[in-house]
């Protein structure tokens, strides 16, 4: 609620450490710098390994990225006898030339984080599209012809799934359904508006310019508007990593770009089965509306289907637990490929077949295959989009671009004007039955936040040739390039400009702020009482349902969780949760009547902004592409059942420094030695034997044996036995429960 | 379950508590359903246990004076009525509603009942005073553990301090009233309760 203000001025001199931090940083770049160039150096030997081309196959099907044709490579050749050493690329070639790229990619990502005050100004994107830019400007120049392009199928089939994939797996299940009705409405509606208003505007120009752009038609342009007019989510993600949207603006626009991909994909292949039709009827275009519906609908059944099958098969991976996560992997795909296959929306597919496997592939799996599954999804889905913005910048190295100064420059204005309105006229609407309204500043970063992507470049490579497809592709790569890069980085400077006028506001005083959040504490306490969530009705049925039969079918029969017991763990957590936090700075304690300082007016808000339960309206975005979040749901509730052993060694640790007082010198020293050297273990793994040896005993012989560090299962009976008990047999309780 | 739960409220019911309330038919007996779905020893009225099987409610930190304010005072059991009659505070303020005859009564979603519904949460005995120990209580739920009292004490004194018009080192309603006029009360204390 109130932003935290830097803490007073310190001190400490820091300038004794700055000569040796220098080198440190100093021998940190070099060591970074030298990847890159050695990495270059590759490209370019490979490069020159393998011959120049026959010329560029005709542009509309590009070339495979790697797998241009080329002849076996050299090799150094002794007269008669044996090579001794030969150097046969041909062999290797293509699996090096995917590992080269991939490595590229990565290490620019790298350098991107560690470049200093880089990533504050410019997103990722923008930078990965300008290496990608360099290599092909590399390439061109050293080959004389157009570098490897994306190919549309190697995007949709190898690049677009991972991605998606994750988005899906990570997807915040409860503020997901909360707003979906929403965000359905944004992604049909919206869609549908600026589809058409683009088409039809596009139109309209091309109707004006009759001397330079008369043979596009009205469907080239309708063809034009869906393919052009669709969010991608790869290019949104990206860019709101940096920002701070609060987690109901962020599932707005993640939603939206992710449910957007029906209604595109089928206006796309309605339009351009229109255009291979002689002519269109008033009962084709019906059809077409059906067919939103069918695909739509469609690729969320066959998702269903294949979630549901792979959390059955997660059931009985209890004897192979090693291949658990491929279970995940392969069924999501193979969800996405029967759906496009098909021709149903894969999107939906494999993010439906995502969200139905979570809950109960992470019941039935275990700890460690759960971090193996979110891990590699989170490593797939970085290379895939790094891949896709480097050969987003390497494709717009082309060598023939038709451009056309009305039809570009008015398809980016259309942009931006029909998504402007759309949002607008949409959030009219939406706001009357929304608990939580859409505010100006959410509207204006949705519209802004409409980036497009690589999704809209495959598309236009697919279409059918005609004369203007070079056209079409230039303004594409143009309003991609514009969006991502003008759109990417002014964003974050806009919103902190419409922040600012928010700002001026007066501060909320201590009371207003208390009351306030007691305030919302109450409202929450009060909806979970109602049941309040949007759909509630549903939502109860759904559970009851699946409590009664999807659970107890999907989840191993010793993993289903006990209800009586989830409070308890659930208040151990929160406990626990508390005291992890650090300390605030002290206040000086003083007389009650006097008035305090501003600076004690300041640590008291930094308190209490640090320390009251913050939630409903995180600042924090619930769906990150880098880093794994703490899901602060239910969930939370498994990570005690792992824990719980560790509690009570935690809290032993606390009260083995407050021994020392109790006893003679020479035995507290011995312990704080001990507890020094106990405190930095992390270890948890206590077996739940009780300990009931001699505690008197022990710690006689405790001086007079310098053991090794190592020895820490022995510490646990040095404590007040009164004390460690009651945690004992709170956890001994829950073992045997668990057992049952 | 569902069809059971309609039958034992009879209309009349219905169009008393449709009176005293505020919602309308089919809020009322969508909550009659939840009602019944927490009612677990099915005898019609909810007591403290029901409430507490609410995990999420069980994290709130202010969980159990929730709880609380849905009992009248000493008793342990609730029914419907009562139920119904705590969930009306939250009802929003329609814009009918506001243009009505000032001098019949208030309904239990003004704003003055909204913020006295509040105020109840901190004046557990009644006095229509927040002395500095309950402001304690209450900060010391929503704050942690990770504060020492000192702190705590301080920031308890400010917000007395902020409030307080009449010297007596404690907040009364009028001037938590006060304290809270720039808050949009009654957009923050409403739920929206689906027709």
């Amino acid at each position: 609620m109130c932003a935290a203000r830097p803490p007073p001025v310190s001190t400490n001199p820091q300038s004794y450490s700055l000569p040796p931090l220098l080198s440190q940083h100093g021998c940190r770049m070099a060591a970074l710098w030298t990847l890159p160039l050695l990495l270059s150096g590759c490209l370019l030997g490979c490069l020159a390994l393998t011959p120049p081309d026959e010329l560029p196959q005709p542009h509309n099907l590009p070339p495979l990225l790697g797998f241009n044709g080329s002849d076996g490579g050299p090799s150094v050749d002794l007269p008669m006898a044996l090579r001794v050493f030969s150097v046969d690329y041909h062999h290797v070639q293509a699996p090096f030339e995917i590992v080269l790229w991939i490595m590229l990619a990565s290490l620019a990502k790298l350098g991107f984080h560690w470049s200093g005050r880089v990533p504050a100004v410019v997103p990722e994107s923008c930078v990965l599209i300008m290496v990608g830019l360099l290599v092909g400007g590399v390439i061109y120049g050293v080959r004389h012809s157009a570098p490897p392009t994306l190919s549309a199928d190697a995007f949709f089939l190898f690049l677009l799934p991972p991605i998606v994939l994750d988005a899906g797996y990570f997807l915040p299940g409860r503020l997901f359904f909360e707003n979906l009705g929403t965000i359905l409405w944004y992604a049909v509606l919206g869609t549908l508006w600026n589809v058409l208003g683009i088409g039809l505007s596009l139109y309209g120009v091309c109707l004006l310019a009759q001397s330079s752009l008369g043979d596009v038609s009205l469907l080239h342009c309708l063809l034009f508007g869906s393919l052009i007019a669709a969010v991608d989510p790869v290019a949104v993600l990206s860019v709101f990593q940096e920002m701070h949207v609060n987690e109901q603006l962020h599932i707005l626009v993640f939603g939206e770009s992710l449910l957007n991909d029906a209604v595109t994909v089928v206006l796309y292949k309605l339009f351009e089965s229109f255009l291979r039709l002689p002519s269109v009827s008033g009962l084709d275009v019906l059809l077409g509306g059906c067919r939103v519906v069918v695909v739509g609908l469609g690729g969320l059944c066959v998702g269903l289907f294949f979630g549901l099958v792979a959390a059955l098969t997660s059931r009985f991976t209890s004897k192979a637990q090693v291949i658990a996560p491929l279970f995940v992997f392969l069924y999501s795909y193979l969800s996405y490929l029967t759906s496009e296959m098909l021709h149903l929306s894969g999107i939906m597919a494999i993010v439906t077949c995502a969200v139905t496997m979570k809950q109960y592939v992470e019941a039935n799996v275990s700890e460690h295959s759960n971090t193996s599954i979110q891990y590699f999804l989170k490593m797939w889905s970085s290379v895939s989009e790094t891949l896709i913005f480097i050969f987003l910048g390497v494709s717009t190295i082309q060598d023939v671009h038709m451009w056309s100064w009305p039809f570009v420059c008015s398809t980016l204005l259309l942009c931006l004007i029909w998504r402007a309105t759309g949002v607008l006229l949409l959030t009219a609407v939406v706001n009357k039955l929304r608990r939580n309204a859409v505010t100006f500043r959410d509207q204006f970063i949705i519209a802004y936040g409409g980036l497009r992507g690589a999704i809209c470049f495959s598309l236009v490579f697919l279409i059918d040739d005609f004369p203007k497809k070079r056209l079409f592709i230039t303004t594409t790569i143009v309003v991609i390039l514009f969006t991502v890069f003008v759109q990417g980085m002014t964003i974050k400077p806009l919103v902190e400009l419409l922040d600012v006028k928010r700002k001026k506001r007066a501060l909320p005083t201590v009371s207003e702020e208390i009351h306030s959040r007691l305030i919302d504490h109450l409202l929450a306490g009060i909806e979970d009482v109602v049941g309040y969530w949007g759909q509630h009705y549903w939502k109860d049925k759904f559970e009851q349902f699946n409590k009664k039969y999807l659970r107890r079918f999907l989840i191993r029969e010793d993993h289903q969780a006990r209800s009586s017991i989830l409070r308890v763990y659930q208040e151990l957590e929160r406990r626990e949760q508390r005291g992890d936090e650090e300390a605030p700075p002290l206040v000086d304690p003083r007389s009650h009547s006097r008035l305090l300082l501003p600076e004690e007016m300041d640590s008291i808000r930094r308190i209490l902004s640090r320390n009251l339960q913050n939630f409903n309206n995180k600042q924090t975005p619930a769906y990150s592409r880098h880093t794994l979040h703490q899901d602060t749901t239910m969930d939370r509730t498994r990570k005690p059942l792992h824990r719980h052993q560790s509690l009570g060694e935690r809290h032993t640790y606390n009260t083995i420094t407050h021994w020392p007082q109790v006893e003679d010198g020479e035995f507290s020293e011995s312990h704080r030695v001990r507890a020094g050297l106990s405190r930095s273990h992390t270890v948890c793994s206590i077996s739940p034997r009780p300990v009931l040896q001699d505690s008197s005993a022990s710690a006689q012989t405790a001086p007079a044996d310098p053991r090794p560090a190592g020895d820490d299962q022995v510490f646990p009976q040095h404590q007040v036995p009164a004390r460690r008990t009651p945690k004992k047999q709170l956890s001994f309780v829950l073992e045997n429960e668990k057992q049952q | 379950m569902g069809s059971r739960a309609s039958t034992l409220l009879r209309e009349e019911e219905i169009e008393e508590i449709k009176k005293e309330t505020g919602f309308s038919h089919s809020q009322i007996t969508r909550l009659y359903s939840r009602f019944t779905s927490l009612d677990k020893g099915e005898n019609g009225t909810l007591s403290r246990e029901d409430f507490q099987r609410i995990p999420e409610l069980a994290i709130n930190p202010l969980g159990d004076r929730i709880i609380n304010a849905f009992f009248p005072e000493g008793e342990d059991q609730v029914n419907f009525r009562g139920f119904m009659r705590t969930l009306a505070h939250f009802r929003p303020i329609e814009d009918n509603e506001k243009s009505r005859n000032p001098t019949a009564s208030e309904p239990l979603n003004s704003r003055t009942n909204k913020l006295l519904f509040a105020f109840r949460l901190y004046d557990l005995d009644r006095d229509d005073k927040i002395s500095r120990d309950e402001l304690l209580q209450v900060l010391r739920m929503m704050v942690g553990v990770n504060i020492s009292d000192e702190q705590l004490g301080s920031i308890a004194d400010r917000t007395i301090q902020e409030a307080d018009t009449n010297g007596d080192s404690s907040i009364s309603f009028n001037e938590f009233i006060k304290v809270l006029e720039k808050v949009d009360v009654e957009q923050k204390m409403s739920i929206r309760f689906l027709h």
